[in-house]
């Protein structure tokens, strides 16, 4: 049993609607209690879609248990193939159905139907909504594309000199961050280097489009975390190779755009040499100088987190501090991007254990999760959101991809709103003590609502900060030097204060000792 | 209206109208949901879900967006390893517990919360409590109750924690008492315990309390009102404690506050006199603030769909006070006994409806295309983009729209969303 007060990732039956809402013509039945329907406003509130998820549940009661809960999925099945006449059926069981075994899967097979049945096996008990999402996706490929792939260890025939090369985007879900626009945005780009889309899937793919995977050149694996494994399967099958790179931030997409040229056989040098982001100079500017070495703990899913975790060390001039995610499906990978950083990767699906970090740490900006805002909100943290789960206002109406030049220039503005300007910063050094201009005020262009108060210091931390024996007492004249220290960093200089006068058994922290310490860390 | 009036409803009504009963896909929320408001109310007690990732999931789906303190709720996930074996599944609650108690040393009521999954595993929460409570009494009391969705829809989740209160009272004597039922919120209490001081009644308790070392008593003098239509299994606990049941329509709008205080009143010999005078000016109040929506709402098509329970005295307020016509009222369970009052009060003819198969119904709904539909969250935008105005229903338990001062907030809540239509231009 774990403890846990906000969860990063659903249950995988989450992950199978997430495919099944991003598709066309497919229905999703799903033995689950009525409770369970409350997974529809996931789509139909915080991503504002038009259309209810096409989701049948047969919301079984108490009442059904040992008598006939099969017969009811039975009739929900037929149901909705009556009612929704789609081109496949997924079926599966959410928590309770899996305990009360009654076999969605085999239920279907025999039930006759005139519809293609995908039978989905998700461990509520072990697994979670990303590996869900991953499995269903590889099923629906398997399902709908492998009846068309060649006999095993036929060798890809060369694509035809006159026919433009083509690749799938594989990856895009419902309720994915930013994906929508993602597509838009590796779409144009891929068109710049001539190179055509066949088929995005998931999103926005019927049961006839998986069908027709297998005739692209290769893949574009765009999240790593869904479509990882339905890729693999799509090289063994029929030898497309995938992409590796995920392009995000300015040096990912260069990457990016050499890894895909080399897989499509054109030539990267006129779109490398005519890059669209404005990323590269608004961080030369001199107004960025600020953003120098400014302190990031970074967390989130292990895409989104390794690559905001780079633009934020080689783009933005940041140091990263901290670095982890809860897809422990690519722990290695996040370990080995958090060793380049020089930190110890934080691996943990507990949102308990990231708030200790974050209050160890005391970082100077979050990019995280929706929970991280929540995290860095009760701190005082300055925060963006750069990856999922999200709510409502992470889907914007304007056209905001992370990927390609323009999510650049997106990640570089969302990296820089929630900070202090530049010159702003300083005169707060300056005049700290001006009654509306005080340290603690908002940045001036979030206005008066977005001021972030430091909370009290929370139990979390409290629970977790080691118990010093007789901790070293602040004086009067120490403590109110410390209030004339900025804010974001009055944290860190108090624990290192503190830390400085433990370690050297001081009863009492002067002013002095606040200076000593200072002196002592700076080097 | 005048109070005279009110007190003299027109028998019939629905009492004996025919209700539509549908099997089928039920859309509503489980009776987890209820630790929402439950545990903002009860201000040291913490809900322990004993349950999966979707009951984690769902309670952060409901109301992640609504929360921004750290919340009096988590849920103790159950794994694969607990499934292996139940001894280790109670070793392991029991590990939880200690955790969660040692994080949270201010609380001093604690609910371990049945799920689905926790009820299908029969892993046993009462005896959990019991070994739990020697473990940690005096400082901390620790109940159970079940939020499951295969027994509980949304609301009874608020039954179930007050049914799993009621043994914990504390024994009263024969001395009349007033106990009024049901999560409200503060504003409202203090409204109703103003009213009731008015009318002479000054030994009122509220159950739910805001503290838990503070119970209310309960005893033969004991004469309840309830505030919510979903407490069936908290009101039949209660009168085999000797509480008497005053059987009323919900304080909702102007005229239900009015009959719902008479209750009270009749119950405690406040002669009519005094009833107006503590009434009549809050009445008249409320009544001034529904006629400025009545414009707006008047003859206006509304259509419910099962959500909470409050969805009878919610339509009978809206047709009786606001002139709206009902199309259906949808509601996930009908307990006669406590809305027999309201069912006598609403227009004849109503077409009702109880449990539910979310696609008829809908169909019905797109065939009757009403001017306002009250649904979930799950159903509101999808019936937006195909061009109805909605209102969510989860709004109507989490706003207090209960007693006369909240009369024309309740009223607003139905005409915003009409006025948005008319204002919106793209
Ligand atoms: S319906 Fe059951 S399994 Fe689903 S969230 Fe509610 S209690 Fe948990």
């Amino acid at each position: 049993m774990q403890l846990a007060v906000w969860t990063y990732e659903g249950p995988p039956h989450v992950g199978a609607m997430r495919v099944a809402t991003a598709m066309e013509r497919v229905h999703y039945v799903l033995h689950a209690p009525q409770g369970d329907t409350y997974a529809d406003l996931l789509f139909t509130m915080i991503e504002r879609r038009e259309k209810r998820p096409p989701v049948t549940y047969t919301t079984f009661q108490a009442r059904d248990l040992g008598s006939d809960t099969a017969e009811l999925f039975r009739a929900a099945l037929a149901e909705a193939q009556a009612r929704f006449r789609p081109e496949a059926i997924l079926v599966g069981a959410s928590c309770t159905a899996e305990l009360i075994q009654d076999d969605p899967g085999g239920l279907a097979r025999t039930a006759g139907l005139d519809v293609p049945i995908v039978p989905l096996e998700l461990p509520s008990y072990s697994k979670k909504e990303n590996w869900g999402a991953a499995e269903t996706f590889y099923q629906i490929v398997r399902a709908f594309a492998g009846p068309h792939a060649p006999p095993p260890g036929t060798e890809r025939p060369a694509r035809l000199a006159d026919r433009r090369p083509r690749c799938n985007l594989l990856g895009p879900t419902a309720l994915g961050f930013r994906h929508r626009d993602d597509v838009r945005e590796i779409t144009l780009l891929l068109a710049r280097l001539g190179i055509d889309v066949h088929v995005v899937a998931p999103l926005g793919a019927t049961p006839a489009d998986i069908a027709r995977l297998g005739e692209a050149d290769f893949n574009v694996v765009l999240y790593p975390e869904i479509a990882g494994q339905a890729a693999s399967w799509l090289a063994r099958s029929f030898g497309q190779k995938a992409t590796r790179t995920v392009p995000i931030g300015v040096g990912a997409t260069r990457d990016f755009i050499a890894e895909v040229a080399a897989l499509a056989g054109v030539d990267p040098v006129p779109v490398l040499d005519h890059e669209t982001s404005r990323l590269p100079w608004y961080s030369r500017s001199v107004d960025s100088t600020y953003l120098t070495g400014k302190r990031v703990f970074v967390f989130g899913d292990a895409t989104h987190a390794i690559a905001a975790a780079r633009v934020a060390a080689e783009e933005m001039g940041f140091t990263v501090v901290g670095l982890g995610s809860y897809s422990r499906e690519l722990a290695r990978e996040v370990r080995e991007a958090a060793k380049r950083h020089g930190v110890e990767a934080l691996i943990t699906d507990d949102y308990l254990a990231v708030e200790e970090a974050v209050a160890a740490l005391q970082p100077e900006l979050v990019l995280g999760t929706q929970m991280e805002r929540h995290i860095a909100k009760k701190h005082g943290i300055p925060c963006a959101v750069i990856s999922a789960p999200v709510h409502v206002q992470d889907f914007p109406a304007r056209y905001s991809p992370v990927m390609g030049f323009e999510g650049a220039n997106v990640l570089f503005d969302t990296l820089v709103h929630p900070l202090m300007m530049g010159l702003e910063e300083h005169l707060l050094a300056m005049f700290r003590d001006d009654f509306e201009f005080h340290d603690e005020a908002a940045p001036s262009h979030l206005g008066a609502t977005a001021a972030a108060a430091p909370a009290a210091s929370s139990p979390a931390v409290a629970a977790a900060a080691p118990v010093l024996e007789a901790a070293p007492v602040w004086a009067a004249d120490a403590e109110r030097e410390l209030r004339k220290v900025p804010f974001f960093v009055r944290g860190k200089a108090r624990r290192n204060t503190e830390r400085y006068a433990a370690e050297r058994g001081l009863a009492a922290i002067t002013v002095e000792t606040l200076y000593d310490a200072k002196a002592h860390y700076a080097r | 209206m005048t109070a005279a009036a009110a007190l003299a409803p027109a028998r019939g009504g629905c009492a004996d109208a025919p209700v539509l009963r549908e099997r089928g896909q039920r859309e509503v929320f489980c009776g987890l949901t209820g630790i929402v408001w439950l545990h903002r109310k009860i201000q040291d007690a913490f809900f322990l879900i004993v349950g999966s990732r979707t009951c984690a999931h769902l309670m952060q789906s409901a109301a992640g967006v609504m929360i921004f303190a750290e919340p009096r709720f988590a849920t103790a996930i159950i794994d694969e390893r607990d499934l292996a074996g139940l001894a280790d599944a109670n070793a392991e609650l029991d590990r939880v517990v200690q955790q969660l108690l040692a994080r949270r040393p201010d609380i001093r009521l604690l609910f371990l919360v049945g799920s689905c999954p926790s009820e299908v595993i029969k892993l046993d929460l009462s005896r959990a409590a019991e070994r739990l409570n020697r473990q940690f009494a005096p400082g901390v009391r620790v109940l159970n109750y079940s939020g499951s969705g295969i027994e509980t829809t949304f609301t009874q989740g608020e039954d179930a924690c007050l049914a799993a209160l009621v043994p914990e009272l504390p024994a009263a004597d024969e001395t009349p008492r007033l106990l009024v039922v049901g999560a409200l919120a503060e504003v409202v209490e203090d409204q109703f315990r103003r009213l009731f001081a008015a009318m002479g009644i000054e030994a009122v308790d509220f159950l739910p309390p805001r503290r838990s070392t503070a119970l209310p008593p309960v005893g033969p003098g004991t004469r309840m009102l309830l505030a919510q239509p979903w407490l069936g299994e908290t009101a039949r606990l209660l009168e085999s404690r000797g509480a008497t049941h005053l059987p009323a329509p919900f304080p909702l709008g102007a005229e239900g506050t009015t009959l719902w205080l008479h209750a009270a009143a009749r119950a405690f010999g406040v002669t009519p006199a005094r009833f107006r005078d503590a009434t009549a000016l809050a009445e008249s109040r409320a009544v001034r603030a529904l006629a400025a929506h009545r414009a707006s709402l008047a003859g206006k098509r509304v259509f419910l769909f099962p959500d909470s329970q409050i969805e009878i005295p919610l339509a009978r307020t809206l047709a009786r006070e606001l002139g709206m016509r009902l199309i259906e009222v949808g509601t996930p369970y009908l307990h006669r006994g406590h809305l027999g009052p309201e069912l006598d009060l609403l227009p004849e003819g109503t077409r009702l409806a109880e449990g539910q198969h979310v696609e008829r119904q809908l169909d019905r709904c797109r065939a009757d295309r009403p001017d306002i539909t009250v649904c979930g969250l799950g159903l509101a935008n999808p019936l937006e983009a195909e061009g109805f105005t909605t209102k969510w229903s989860i709004e109507l338990v989490f706003t207090p729209i209960q007693g006369y001062d909240q009369a024309g907030d309740l009223a607003a809540l139905f005409a915003r969303p009409l006025d948005r239509r008319t204002r919106l231009a793209v």
